[in-house]
């Protein structure tokens, strides 16, 4: 951080003496967007580097448990998982975006906000609702014993079940970014292809499929990267990925550089990820940022295949949001009446709505600067900041957890055992959410608006602060809503993190569902939905707004 | 004489290996409208931004008022130039007023002149009743008006417009481009207008330069430039004209429309040279000929006068103006005769 500091005040001092250097500050940002945002790339880097060094002194015992073959069983579960996670996703995600999107479907509105409401339940939720549905002795199994006398469903712990939680509860991701494209896709070039005498089969195969490739595979990078990272539904469905085998040793280990080990391990994948996408994708973009097509296309008539269109809506609705919901109501009638008690709840919504809330205000601030940069100052500075800027992506919450610990018990001690930690855990784990609403918003607005305030005679921080942030506003508050939506739902970095007795609705949550008390979790897991629901719905209203 | 509002010294500017601006130079004098004409991407607009500040120049210098404000050593920050820019797409604050638009670049004086300067130019653009609308409510031309006055109200040394009218229809284009001439003249501003549209160049400017592929080929009055063009490009540039290959020798050129006396435009043509001579619609009558060496490729009627397209045996074509009368039909083989009185302006090709 020193040196940092110490060469932004040489550039300073070079830049005022003007002369040979004029030029290099020429490009430069003004130092009010610079300092945040080299920051903000510290910060980002912090976990990541301490990892390293954590990693790189760790004991050879460590590094043989990470080379033996438990840890490759491991790897291949965790692979497993990804790829049965993200096909499923995508099955699911890109016909029902081009059928809320293209088609004639009944309902077509309503359809396309349900299909994203599945966001609002974390994973863990998801997973002990499945697990007291579906498990062998589930509601499902006693209904089905009251009928047809059933003794016992077939497993659900195990890939199966995690597979089902993590595709049902993170195909929306994909949805939002295949339709994102489609609908802004050009519909001339599929007219063109229709007046070239292909078919509208054809056409959909052809020419809008291949379009839509670069946002199925980014859509497919984000269900990746959240199952590899996700903690809560692996641990309840008994799948012992990465994530997993990480807290177990995080957890019981004597030797805890072994956990350090592991999560490089689990860092070298993520980025494995990443430029494996990132190669496939060649030389497309990952969005294509045309602004939005000058006409509306013409919807596909559905016919008789409305049927089988609605059906499938439906049974996926059934199953990642009517069922879920329908579950939990059931426990929290069983909760109340069993008398559970609400008290803690109370205290956990509060700590829940605190560190969101700051975690989202820190995000989003934290983004205009950033964004300022990566936008406005192309160079080797912004491309650096943005790549580092989206690492957060790539680490997961257990990683970002464990470097902290560490670096919070070693060096910054009073921090340490506080919620401070914790909310700049969730700013590095959620900061390229935030930032990618602001940015985006930012690319809309022309930098003229920039130049004719310098030209009326305002200095770059004035400009700033009197027309960049009040245009950046809507994007500065979407990315704050996407940040608390993530947040609240975040669970393994608030368990390890989280100050001794400082309780979430998500650990308790995790707490009562990990022994299976699932009346005790139903109360906390409705409040998490609830307040969840909120930026929800303030996310859906903004861009419905932005597509009229 | 004073010395020049704006001054630009062998200005030039590279984005990575394009070279968007090549040794420009231009004076501006007090009260003066000078043109920049050229097509897109020519670097007009480029040249516009290093004036207003917003671009670092690689050479050269640029002086407003005697100070100098571009250089390589010096960088004067736009918001200190006082120099007053109109974009093309206007720019103005979505999330302000007209009133608060026009305001902006007020902030330095106190509230009551500010109020009294507002409404002096809002008054100027006939805009007053509209000071509490917001831009999206605007027509097109409103719009382009309230940028204009914003721009004005500090009072800046220069203008720069770029491309004010493109966005305008051709009607409420014309209209604006009168009044925006009214208003700069009573006011003696000086002001760079950039545009691709030779007729506003015409119509608005006391000088226009010709700008060819970030190089200004020429600078001069309207009559010179459309008179006495300086390069094939800027005759191009200027007026409908086609560039007829001939071969030069002893002040006369020889090629497929006869022997035309021809002048050079400034430097002397060499003997035996490949010379382009300019000709222009009206330079040129065609005959109906059996025996011609032309033919009639199509024509184009233009209401009062009809286009005639017409090949020659190597294939060029020449463009000839005729009366509906002299209308020919297409594919009648025709003679050419010249109906100019004076000689051709012949453009030496290089090799």
């Amino acid at each position: 951080m020193a040196t940092i500091g110490h060469s932004i005040g040489s550039v300073a001092a070079r830049a005022a003496d003007g002369g040979v250097f004029r030029r290099m500050w020429a490009g430069m940002p003004p130092v009010v967007v610079l300092v945040p945002a080299l920051l903000v790339g510290a910060a980002m880097l912090l976990p990541l580097v301490y990892l390293v060094i954590r990693g790189s002194g760790a004991s050879d015992e460590a590094w043989r448990l990470l080379f033996r073959a438990q840890t490759l069983y491991t790897l291949a579960r965790t692979l497993l998982l990804m790829a049965s996670v993200t096909l499923i996703s995508g099955a699911i995600a890109v016909p029902l975006a081009w059928l809320t999107v293209r088609t004639d479907l009944p309902f077509r509105r309503v359809w396309g906000v349900v299909s994203v409401l599945p966001l609002v339940i974390p994973s863990f939720v998801g997973a002990f609702l499945y697990i007291s549905a579906l498990g062998p002795r589930g509601l499902l199994q006693g209904a089905m014993q009251g009928m047809f006398g059933l003794e016992r469903l077939p497993e659900i712990y195990g890939l199966a079940g995690a597979t089902l939680t993590l595709a049902l509860l993170s195909f929306p991701y994909m949805l939002l970014t295949v339709r994102a494209s489609l609908s802004n896709l050009d519909p001339a070039t599929e007219e063109s292809a229709r007046g070239l005498g292909c078919g509208p089969l054809g056409t959909l195969w052809r020419v809008t499929l291949p379009q839509l490739r670069p946002s199925i595979a980014s859509g497919g990078l984000l269900v990746a990267l959240y199952t590899l990272s996700d903690f809560g539904a692996v641990s309840l469905m008994r799948y012992q990925t990465f994530t997993w085998v990480i807290y177990q040793q995080y957890e019981s280990a004597y030797d805890r550089s072994v956990a350090a080990v592991l999560s490089l391990g689990l860092v070298a994948m993520a980025a494995a990820v990443l430029v494996l996408v990132h190669v496939s994708q060649g030389r497309e973009r990952y969005y294509q940022s045309n602004a939005a097509a000058a006409r509306v296309p013409r919807r596909f008539r559905l016919g008789k295949w409305k049927w089988p269109a609605l059906t499938f809506c439906g049974g996926v609705s059934f199953l990642s949001l009517a069922l879920p919901m329908a579950v939990l109501g059931y426990w929290l009638a069983r909760g109340v009446g069993l008398g559970e008690p609400l008290m803690p709840l109370w205290e956990a919504t509060r700590n829940s709505v605190i560190v969101s809330g700051m975690a989202a205000v820190a995000t989003a601030t934290f983004a205009i600067p950033v964004a300022v940069i990566i936008v406005r100052h192309r160079g080797r500075l912004s491309r650096v900041l943005e790549t580092t800027s989206f690492t957060g992506y790539a680490l997961p919450g257990v990683v970002i957890a464990l470097a902290l610990v560490y670096f919070g018990a070693n060096y910054v001690r009073p921090l340490y055992q506080t919620i401070w930690l914790l909310v700049f855990a969730y700013v590095v784990l959620f900061f390229p959410v935030a930032l990618g609403a602001v940015s985006s918003r930012l690319r809309q607005i022309s930098p003229r608006f920039e130049d004719a305030a310098r030209g009326l005679g305002r200095r770059p921080w004035q400009v700033l602060a009197s027309i960049t942030v009040p245009l950046l506003s809507p994007g500065v508050l979407m990315g704050a809503a996407l940040a608390f939506l993530i947040t609240i739902k975040e669970l393994p970095a608030t368990l390890i993190l989280g100050p001794l007795g400082f309780g979430t609705l998500a650990t308790a949550v995790w707490s009562a569902s990990s022994e299976a008390f699932f009346a005790r979790a139903a109360a906390p897991a409705m409040m998490l939905v609830l307040i969840s629901s909120i930026p929800m719905a303030f996310v859906l209203a903004a861009s419905g707004r932005t597509r009229e | 004489m004073t010395s020049p509002v704006l001054s630009c010294q062998e200005v030039s500017k590279s984005f990575g290996a394009v070279q968007a601006v090549r040794r420009a130079t231009l004076h501006l004098e007090q009260g003066e409208i000078l043109a920049i004409l050229g097509d897109s991407g020519c670097g007009k607009t480029t040249l516009l931004r290093l004036i207003a500040g917003f671009e670092h120049l690689d050479s050269g210098a640029i002086e407003i008022n005697g100070r100098q404000v571009s250089g390589t050593t010096a960088h004067v920050a736009p918001e200190r130039r006082n120099v007053g820019m109109v974009f093309q797409e206007y720019a103005l604050f979505p999330h302000l007023t007209v009133g608060q638009n026009v305001e902006f670049g007020l902030r330095k004086l106190p509230s009551d002149q500010r109020e009294t300067r507002l409404r002096q130019v809002l008054d100027l653009v006939q805009l007053e009743r509209l000071k509490e609308s917001y831009p999206h409510e605007l027509s097109g031309g409103q719009q382009q008006r309230v940028a204009l006055a914003r721009t004005l109200a500090p009072r800046p040394v220069t203008m720069l417009l770029d491309e004010p009218f493109s966005n305008l229809d051709a009607q409420m284009a014309t209209r604006m481009r009168r009044q925006v001439e009214a208003i700069l003249r009573a006011g003696e501003i000086a002001t760079v207008l950039v545009t691709h549209n030779r007729q506003e160049a015409f119509a608005m400017a006391d000088r226009i330069a010709v700008m060819n592929a970030g190089h200004i080929d020429q600078i001069d009055s309207a009559a010179e430039i459309f008179g006495s063009p300086a390069t094939a490009f800027v005759a191009r540039m200027t007026r409908t004209c086609d560039l007829l290959p001939c071969r030069h020798s002893g002040g006369v050129a020889y090629g497929e429309a006869g022997d035309l006396p021809v002048v050079d435009p400034g430097k002397p043509l060499e003997e035996d040279a490949s010379v382009d001579v300019l000709v222009h619609p009206e330079d040129f009558r065609a005959a109906s000929d059996e025996d011609g060496d032309c033919v009639v490729g199509s024509s184009e009627f233009l209401g009062d006068r009809v286009m005639l397209y017409v090949q020659t045996a190597s294939g060029f074509t020449v463009r000839c103006s005729h009366t509906l009368d002299e209308q020919i039909e297409p594919g009648t083989r025709v003679s050419l005769s010249s109906r100019r009185t004076g000689p051709f302006i012949a453009f030496q090709r290089e090799c």
